[in-house]
């Protein structure tokens, strides 16, 4: 069998479907970025400690920093690029407006990945019926970090998004 | 990273062909270990054999306990209605590993044969009996904080890091192991080894072997289980030391006892010992902490990793005393 060091995948990315050949050592974090033009998501870590490469996969949040592209093939994925209405050109998701009401972010670094990693906890929060408060939200947040130290405000944002969807 | 070539495969049998005939291949599913090794250059396999779309991915609740596929996600195994209701410390255990993201990633074979986070395993500037074998261990003389206090050897003093190892082990469950051959059954305390001169081993599987499924048995009518951890820090940090306990009591004494213990050693470790000495008798802190002690008589700490004693004698205290209460209620 000939070894293939290269493979074509498909994917779709906040509402576009994507073709392309990857190298199989490239995260789909790289092929995001570097092949795709799809800057949203941060490379912070890359080691899976920090989550500014969250993205919804497949519609649950998750590290596309160890995630190898090949991996991926088929699958859709969300940005904050892309999370709001009509693939992101409608305007802010609920989340990232409260991010702008409660200045929740200083140099925005970790803020697509903050923002993604919400959005799944809110969907993982209704699923589970979950109450969320300031306790439930800063241990689902856990996975993402922000070096400016915006927690304060970032944990005000998901408190006022729980609230007005019922599940804080 | 070392090129290689990747395998999407749809059969478990061929994926166990593909890796038994390469002794330069490996399996992939979640990627959140093996991804972060190839990038640190601490795996640098030719060919990996993506075993992430095996139907493998059901929880099966059966009559004598639930059956865990081999892919099924750890946040689907933590918050399964009867995992959570019939096997708390197996959820618990789940949701106190890692970050939300990485629970959706992780699967449970690859949770089970997730690799230690030994700084100097991780460094490949420095010398690791585990990663390469016969080159020494750095963490006999240098940062000591996280090393093994039972179990350990000369050639290496690293802990197996997961949690839900540690409450499988506690719940009696058994791996099911396919190979070239068929299959076969292991139980989970079974599956990791102590390090001996052979720490580049972590489990007892052959090359190729691919862990299908767990087969969990239900607790004793009457049990009660508890996990807990204890961290540097108060999300997403691996165990200093963890207890997992299963306890039942009738009148007053100690009928089941099952206690293990992770963060402590090469494989989450099964405290025979303490569960025999409080067989039978009525729980306070002085006899568990007589029993815990008894099993840390073949302890071996040094002032960087002394403190896990006393946190393995307080936390099995705290959980064995909890799970007395609920049973009172």
């Amino acid at each position: 069998m000939g070894a293939r060091l290269q493979i074509e995948i498909g994917l779709t990315v906040d509402g576009a479907e994507r073709r392309l050949l990857v190298d199989t050592r490239s995260t789909l974090l790289d092929a995001l970025r570097d092949r795709l033009g799809v800057t949203s998501p941060k490379k912070g870590c890359d080691h899976g400690q920090c989550g500014s490469c969250t993205v919804l996969l497949d519609g649950r949040r998750h590290l596309t920093c160890l995630t190898l592209a090949a991996a991926a093939d088929g699958r859709e994925v969300v940005t904050a690029a892309g999370i709001g209405p009509d693939h992101g050109r409608g305007g802010l998701h609920p989340v990232q407006q409260a991010f702008l009401r409660h200045d929740a972010l200083q140099c925005g670094y970790c803020t697509p990945g903050q923002v993604c990693s919400a959005v799944g906890m809110l969907a993982e929060a209704a699923a589970e019926e979950v109450t969320l408060d300031d306790a439930e939200i800063r241990e689902r947040m856990s996975g993402n970090l922000c070096r400016c130290g915006a927690y304060v405000n970032i944990l005000a944002a998901l408190r006022d998004v729980a609230r007005s969807e019922g599940t804080g | 990273m070392r090129e290689f070539a990747y395998e999407a495969v749809t059969d478990p049998e061929g994926a166990v062909a593909l890796v038994a005939a390469d002794p330069d291949a490996c399996f992939l599913a979640g990627g959140t270990n093996l991804v972060d090794h190839l990038k640190l250059g601490v795996a640098s396999p030719r060919r990996v054999v993506d075993v992430s779309r095996l139907p493998l991915a059901s929880i099966v609740a059966g009559d004598d306990g639930v059956r865990i596929g081999a892919n099924a996600r750890n946040s689907d195994v933590a918050l399964h209605p009867r995992v959570q209701a019939d096997l708390t410390v197996l959820s618990r255990a789940l949701l106190a590993g890692a970050s939300p993201q990485i629970r959706n990633q992780a699967t449970t074979a690859g949770n089970l044969l997730q690799r230690t986070r030994c700084v100097y395993f991780q460094d490949v500037t420095t010398a690791c009996n585990k990663r390469a074998p016969g080159s020494g261990c750095s963490a006999r003389e240098g940062y000591g904080h996280h090393n093994a206090v039972l179990g350990g050897s000369e050639s290496c003093v690293a802990v197996y890091p997961g949690d839900m190892a540690v409450a499988l082990t506690a719940l009696d469950a058994t791996v099911v192991v396919l190979g070239p051959d068929g299959e076969r059954r292991v139980p989970v305390e079974e599956l990791h080894r102590l390090p001996g001169d052979r720490p580049d081993r972590d489990t007892t599987l052959a090359h190729g072997e691919l862990i299908v499924g767990v087969e969990v048995p239900w607790l004793p009518d009457g049990s009660r289980s508890a996990y807990h951890k204890v961290r540097d820090r108060a999300a997403f940090a691996f165990a200093l030391a963890s207890v997992a306990g299963v306890l039942r009591l009738d009148g007053g004494a100690v009928t089941e006892l099952r206690l293990a213990w992770g963060g402590v050693a090469h494989k989450p470790w099964r405290a025979r010992q303490a569960e025999e000495a409080l067989i039978g008798r009525p729980l306070d802190e002085a006899s568990v902490h007589a029993a815990v002690d008894l099993e840390l008589a073949a302890a071996a700490a040094g002032p960087a990793n002394a403190y896990k004693l006393a946190l393995l004698r307080n936390v099995t205290w705290l959980v064995l005393r909890d799970l007395a209460g609920e049973g009172a209620r």
